[in-house]
């Protein structure tokens, strides 16, 4: 059906497309670490050495009735719901930021359970409807 | 349906389908921008910023879309020698090319009131980045080399390359922990879209594609005839 070159240049490609695959699988692995851009409150909990120095950005959810605040300064708990992480932050709040909601907080850990944010993203999820419709979920 | 985008069969067509679409796609706007603006309800906790989700999803799904079909079209002119799906592929490019840069655009004017910041590096954005870069190198490649059997091979090389990158962008949100949310809606699974919102999304997405069959038409129309120029100067 295909001529001879055309068969030659199928292989090629054939072979190309493969390889290619493999290596970036491999680049992407080992990047695994840079590549994600925050990291749970597990898996905080299981590195081994952690620096206090370094920026880094923690994510979870907001524990409900964590949330407090005295003078200017915000506590709350970031929680994956098997580890968490007490946040300490003085600033201004997305709007999307609850209680039960997604966060991620960036700055540096104090210890492994304790960190002082510089910065707060809240993170949403995939999940899109009328507030009528959240309501009847709820009851 | 194929058959209907070989050269012969568009240079012989006339400029009316053109403007039947362009009256529908104006027709299915319209409609599509009263169900997203006024129709169509608040998100439960974003509020009217949902709505920007209207032209966002479409706009990045079309700039992956016609990226693959960039892929595939370097695949089959690379491999089978078949010259006008490059012309098409180099059609398509630029339509790809603005709909990557409004996703972009538009996800970060999302990402201020959501997220509380215009712009984050994680995976999802930064492999979207990737993609218009992609975009523009091979919209490059095409004005700046001279020789068409040059520029052929070379946009081709990058429109295979390309096409690494998609299934990177699409899967970013679920193998990488990202600022992004991730899909609403899979071939799987229920999309988790409430439907008074699903469809304007599916409207607009309709107004989109009608729109880049237009330009697609007009764009791959001038290209085969500007390849027949080329041809006959070449002969005499």
């Amino acid at each position: 059906m295909f001529g001879k070159k055309a068969k030659s240049r199928m292989v090629f490609l054939a072979l190309f497309i493969i390889i290619a695959t493999i290596v970036i699988t491999f680049i992407l692995r080992s990047l695994d670490e840079n590549l994600v851009y925050f990291f749970s409150p597990t898996e905080i909990q299981n590195k081994p050495n952690i620096s206090s120095n370094k920026k880094i950005r923690i994510g979870g959810l907001v524990k409900e009735d964590s949330f407090n605040k005295n003078d200017n300064s915000i506590n709350f708990i970031i929680t994956d719901l098997k580890n968490e992480i007490i946040v300490n932050y003085t600033g201004l709040l997305p709007n999307l930021f609850s209680e039960g909601k997604g966060v991620i907080a960036e700055g540096r850990l104090k210890d492994k359970k304790y960190f002082i944010a510089e910065k707060i993203l809240a993170k949403h999820d995939e999940n899109y409807m009328p507030p009528e419709v959240s309501k009847a979920l709820e009851k | 349906m194929f058959k209907n985008f070989l050269p012969k069969k568009i240079l012989s067509s006339s400029n009316k389908l053109i403007n039947n679409l362009l009256f529908l796609m104006i027709f299915i706007i319209i409609i599509g921008l009263i169900f997203a603006l006024f129709l169509s309800p608040q998100d439960y906790i974003q509020g009217d910023s949902v709505r920007i989700m209207y032209v966002h999803v479409p706009a990045s799904f079309l700039a992956l879309g016609f990226f693959g079909f960039i892929g595939i079209a370097s695949i089959l002119n690379l491999v089978f020698k078949i010259k006008f799906v490059t012309l098409m592929a180099k059609s398509i490019a630029p339509i790809g090319c603005v709909f990557a840069l409004i996703s972009i655009i538009t996800g970060s004017l999302w990402g201020k009131p959501t997220w509380g910041v215009w712009w984050a590096w994680d995976a999802r954005l930064t492999s979207m980045i990737v993609l218009l870069l992609l975009y523009l190198t091979y919209i490059f490649l095409w004005n700046y080399v001279k020789n068409f059997e040059d520029a052929n091979k070379l946009t081709s090389i990058i429109g295979i390359i390309g096409l690494f990158n998609l299934p990177v962008i699409k899967y970013s949100v679920d193998w990488w922990s990202t600022l992004h949310q991730t899909s609403s809606i899979s071939l799987t699974s229920a999309p988790t879209i409430h439907s008074s919102m699903l469809v304007p999304l599916v409207i607009m997405f309709a107004a989109m594609i009608i729109y880049s069959l237009i330009i697609f038409y007009m764009r791959y129309k001038a290209e085969l005839i500007k390849f027949k120029i080329n041809k006959r100067n070449k002969n005499n």
